[in-house]
């Protein structure tokens, strides 16, 4: 199967714009990608006809909404192929999610002497919120370094895991390096320690097919704004078992079964975990990304990515003043580059002035910069709808910047 | 319309290649650091107080784009050898000149050198590069051990 990457296109009205007068080439995807008019059009839709609250009222709109927030769950649930909808809790997004466990599971499982796993490429959403928790539990976190490709160091990574390990959080798709991790096998290892796993899957549900019970995952997580859908939304999926057992992570409206000032009954998973009105509109938006990425097939929209990528990766390499930082044999949609003598935030605002955003900087993964010894990369992260033609534009920009600094 | 040589001036090029009075500064009695969370930009200052109140010599080190560099480098050229209270003016002045209306002409005669640095009001998630090192030098001046931060 091959997408038509121009009609693709037509569809995010987003991109139909010049910026500098020039033709806006939007490579910053891992930071957020564009929305499909499908998913404007859902959110549209749900303030103009069915806007109500959630699981409480007995009106129609209040129905429409609850049904359709719901739906939403549904949705996610047969994407990543989770057991039940009861796995699913809606969160601001992966940070609140990575929270979330890290408080209610972290501080009810954690305690003084365990570790927490991490690896060297986490995002700084997998690394503090157990920072965190380590402080206040007096648990360790440990660190699995990664190779000078960006790959996680696996025989490293054994001989971190102990029976002091109570979880291991680890990056399913890299954002900074593109990596993608071994995930299952990594899931076997910590489950053969006894420990549980967290899966940041952030970067991975918009390029790659994810299987959470495949996988093996105990905790996966991501965010709609990253996969075609609105910002302020995400889910945390958890295990039956796991999810039961959790304390509530907040406490207030739609959480509760029942309340009196002396003790109060908290309503059943997912809602024990959703206090408060959630996101309804987003979570409306979210359901409609998701039947647009499954109408398009996530492994369609990959293939073109790839190429995408091994054409960039291969300009990349044509260049002798320019190096790549990652070059896993398992990669996606992330080039990171430095050039010689511009810094990258420099590089930056040249190409924003020729109308290409990309992003400059650590990428929330200051430990990744650490590594590999630079302050900051320049990165292109490709979606669905960028064309071989951008990458060209990109490449032959870099001259602009070479100018300059000449 | 606009050209990029209007950020990215010659001087500015020049400077973040060469920066002058780079590295550490032999007794130096001030020392600070500053820091942009943001871009992850880091740099340190030195400075020597003479016994008459002026900045008898100063220098920085420190990783970052062209436009940190450059400021940076800029800066310790305007204020060496001045006294305490011309950096006090020169900070505001700065601060004035980079967060200006682009229709108000920097003033050359005040601001000197460091008017090539104008450009960066195009660019408003830029204008903490220019000024992350008057923080610092800030910081270093007031004898603070604090990290300046541009947050």
């Amino acid at each position: 199967m091959t997408i038509d990457v121009d009609s693709l296109r037509d569809e995010f009205p987003v991109l139909r714009q010049e910026v500098y007068g020039r033709r806006l080439i939007y490579l910053d995807n891992a930071a957020t990608t564009q929305k499909p008019s499908a998913v404007i059009d859902a959110i549209r839709h749900y303030y103009e006809y069915d806007n109500a609250n959630v699981h409480r009222g007995v009106h129609a709109l209040s129905e429409r909404a609850t049904a359709g927030y719901e739906r939403a769950r549904e949705k996610l649930r047969d994407l990543i192929n989770a057991a039940s909808v009861r796995e699913i809790v809606f969160t601001r997004g992966t940070t609140e999610a990575i929270n979330l466990v890290a408080s209610s599971w972290g501080d009810a499982n954690v305690r003084a002497g365990d570790e927490i796993l991490i690896s060297e490429m986490e995002h700084h959403s997998d690394i503090v919120p157990w920072q965190l928790l380590c402080e206040r539990r007096g648990a360790r976190l440990v660190v699995a370094p990664i190779s000078d490709r960006g790959e996680l160091l696996v025989e490293e990574f054994k001989a971190r895991l102990s029976e002091r390990t109570r979880l291991v959080g680890i990056v399913h798709l890299s954002n900074s390096l593109g990596t993608i991790n071994p995930v299952a096998g990594i899931v076997a290892l910590a489950h053969d320690a006894g420990a549980k796993v967290l899966v940041d899957g952030a970067q991975a549900l918009a390029h790659l097919a994810v299987d959470v019970r495949a996988l093996g995952a105990d905790f996966y997580v991501s965010s709609a704004h990253k996969m075609y859908g609105p910002t302020g939304i995400g889910f945390l999926y958890a295990k039956s078992p796991l999810l039961e057992d959790m304390p509530p992570y907040q406490g207030g409206g739609d959480m509760i079964s029942h309340v009196t000032f002396e003790k109060t009954l908290y309503n059943e998973t997912p809602f024990k975990f959703e206090a408060g009105t959630p996101n309804i509109a987003g979570a409306i938006g979210y359901g409609a990304a998701v039947d647009w990425l499954n109408a398009k097939g996530v492994q369609t929209l990959a293939q073109h990515e790839q190429r995408l990528l091994a054409y960039a990766s291969q300009r990349a390499e044509a260049c002798n003043d320019l190096r790549v930082i990652g070059t896993a044999a398992n990669k996606a949609t992330v080039l990171s580059f430095i050039l010689d003598g511009i810094h990258a935030h420099d590089l930056g605002t040249i190409l924003d002035r020729e109308g290409i955003a990309i992003r400059a900087g650590h990428h929330c993964t200051m430990p990744v910069m650490q590594h590999f010894r630079v302050p900051a990369t320049a990165r292109a992260s490709f979606a669905a709808y960028n064309t071989f033609d951008e990458i060209d534009v990109l490449f032959d920009s870099l001259d602009k910047a070479r100018e300059v600094f000449r | 319309m606009f050209d990029l040589r209007d950020l990215y001036q010659q001087v500015i090029v020049d400077h973040n290649k060469s920066p002058r009075n780079f590295g550490k500064l032999a007794g130096a009695d001030r020392v600070a650091e500053g820091y942009n969370p943001l871009c992850g930009d880091r740099l340190k200052v030195y400075l020597r107080i003479g016994s008459d109140d002026s900045i008898e010599d100063v220098s920085f080190e420190g990783e970052g784009c062209a436009i940190s560099m450059a400021s940076a480098s800029l800066m310790t050229e305007a204020i060496k050898g001045q006294p305490i209270d011309r950096f006090t003016d020169l900070l505001r002045d700065f601060q004035h000149m980079v967060t200006s209306d682009l229709a108000e002409t920097p003033d050359e005669r005040r601001m000197g050198k460091l008017a090539v640095l104008a450009g960066v009001r195009e660019f408003p998630s830029r204008i903490k590069c220019a000024t992350l090192c008057w923080h610092t030098m800030k910081a270093a001046v007031e004898g603070d051990r604090a990290v300046a931060k541009t947050e």
